[in-house]
């Protein structure tokens, strides 16, 4: 039989097969120019926002106003560009809901990623909240899993004082807390471990039914969490797309009249997505035309 | 006996009264002093890695080994930062202490270790990340060629992912009635069939067989039969 490389034109099939050995700079170049140039342009697409979008946005509305929330920054700035903008419109919808928000952080940059979080989203849209009344900071505690563990049994031994030093017995929103049973709903905003996976493994399954708990993820972390989902996890944000979905459903709820940018970083970031999705695409179809241009039907198959 | 026994028997003891406190409310407290130890030891380890980075970069640069200057550097920065660090240089003074240098907060750019996070650390952790992006393109038009079955299927589960995560699945996708036959390809319904069923079904797979591998470990570490957590390596 006769193959289908040898109908076509050998310039044709000489400048197929050179595509597919391509420089790698060129590769470099044109990868940067898809995510630059959308960035530039300021290029959105509309989301439609999916089931676990909606399961975590449904999860921080079902609990009554006044709840506490527990809030784990457990990601550092090499993952923040994935993360920070669902980490941001968890805080604002927890603070727009009237939650009272415990921050923490299981990664040594977690904390500092929460104090930015605290001074550009919470107290930028709610600057009647009060720290110590409506939030508290509780820092980063070294021993990973070690502390979710503790904090089962008692977060006084977990943390002994928030991370300005005040005790948590004379914290106001930490009155009457002794585990993290004692909050309405956990997130962890999780590039790893410890992360999302270890509140589900040693806090969520030590008490099953005593808070409810969402996660925010990296798109490579997420199908490590996927089977917990929807049994163990209410709801869960999956990379730049999860977070893109969710900040519509809370932006719309919860408008912000001023520095708005904030709570859109996740759809400005689907720009610049889009397009490398689609190089990526279009790079994969040229070296398999290329393959198939070099070997034939017959000879790609083998 | 020192080096043996005694680390086995606090390994053994620290298992059991952990498996324990999950069964018994008595054990409960136990259970909170060993996590209490545990913690502890997980801030020594700070220190004892940071002496190992020492040890490992010094012995680098001394023997001249290659990329002996990347070590100078990470020593450089790491003493840097510590000095800093601890030192509380350019911290903002505390309100209720403002005398007190070591009451004072590091978190604004106008303290050394706040600067060197905003400016230092963040951006140059984003950018390795970032990288990835670059590499990932470059592998994928290389290695990502349908030459088998199973290459096929995984290029096709690749395509799915990457049209479904953009708003172009939606549009290529949306014209197929919700209550049609064919509503399976849709590009929400394709994502779902991807991650929910087949994804979800392996990711259990592996997890269980992961906890069945760890609970088996860890009775042989436990019991005394696996040593090899005890020896020098």
């Amino acid at each position: 039989m006769k193959q289908r490389n040898e109908q076509l034109p050998p310039g044709i099939r000489g400048f197929l097969i050179r595509m597919g050995q391509i420089d790698r700079r060129w590769i470099y170049l044109a990868v940067a120019v898809a995510i630059a140039a959308p960035m530039l342009a300021r290029l959105r697409f509309p989301e439609v926002p999916g089931r676990m979008a909606h399961a975590t946005f449904d999860a921080i509305e079902s609990i009554p106003p006044g709840s506490r929330v527990l809030i784990a920054y457990d990601f550092d700035p090499a993952s923040a560009a994935e993360l920070e903008p669902m980490a941001n419109a968890v805080l604002h919808h927890c603070a727009s809901k009237g939650h009272r928000i415990a921050l923490m952080a299981l990664w040594p940059l977690g904390k500092q990623l929460a104090d930015d979080a605290v001074r550009d989203i919470l107290l930028e849209y709610h600057p009647d909240k009060v720290e110590g009344v409506d939030y508290v900071q509780l820092g980063f505690k070294t021993g990973n899993e070690g502390v979710i563990k503790l904090m089962t049994t008692s977060i006084g031994e977990a943390y002994a004082a928030d991370a300005s030093g005040k005790p948590i017995t004379k914290i106001p929103l930490l009155e009457g807390v002794r585990t993290i049973g004692d909050f309405q709903l956990i997130a962890s905003i999780s590039a790893g471990t410890p992360g999302a996976q270890q509140w589900v493994q040693y806090g969520d399954s030590a008490m099953p039914d005593a808070f409810k708990f969402v996660a925010g993820t990296t798109g490579v972390q997420s199908s490590q969490l996927l089977p917990y989902y929807p049994k163990q996890m209410e709801g869960m944000l999956i990379a730049i797309k999860g977070a893109a979905e969710y900040e519509m459903l809370v932006t719309e709820k919860y408008p912000v009249t001023r520095s708005a940018d904030r709570l859109a970083l996740g759809r400005e970031r689907m720009g610049p997505q889009f397009v490398a999705h689609l190089l990526l695409i279009g790079l994969i179809v040229l070296g398999n035309v290329s393959m198939l241009a070099a070997r034939g039907w017959k000879g790609a198959a083998r | 006996m020192l080096q043996r026994t005694i680390p086995l028997l606090i390994l053994s003891a620290s298992g059991l009264v952990l498996i324990l406190s999950y069964f018994s409310p008595i054990t409960e407290t136990w259970s909170e002093q060993v996590v209490s130890w545990f913690n502890i030891l997980a801030g020594v380890a700070f220190v004892l890695g940071a002496g190992n980075l020492l040890a490992v970069n010094l012995e680098k640069i001394s023997s001249k080994r290659p990329g002996w200057a990347y070590a100078a550097i990470t020593l450089v920065s790491f003493g840097a930062m510590l000095v800093v660090g601890l030192s509380k240089w350019g911290s903002v003074p505390d309100a209720k202490y403002p005398n007190v240098h070591l009451a004072g907060s590091q978190d604004s750019t106008q303290a050394g270790y706040g600067w060197a996070y905003e400016y230092v650390l963040s951006p140059l952790t984003a950018t390795m990340f970032a990288l990835l992006a670059f590499y990932v393109a470059s592998a994928a038009f290389r290695a990502f060629r349908a030459k088998n079955l199973e290459a096929i299927l995984l290029l096709g589960t690749a395509f799915i992912i990457l049209l479904v995560q953009i708003a172009a699945g939606a549009f290529l996708t949306n014209w197929i009635p919700e209550d049609s036959f064919f509503a399976f390809l849709r590009a929400e319904s394709l994502k779902a069939i991807v991650t929910e069923v087949f994804q979800t079904a392996g990711m259990r797979a592996i997890l269980i067989g992961i906890a069945l591998g760890t609970a088996a470990t860890s009775l042989r570490l436990i019991l005394g039969i696996d040593r090899s957590a005890l020896s020098k390596g």
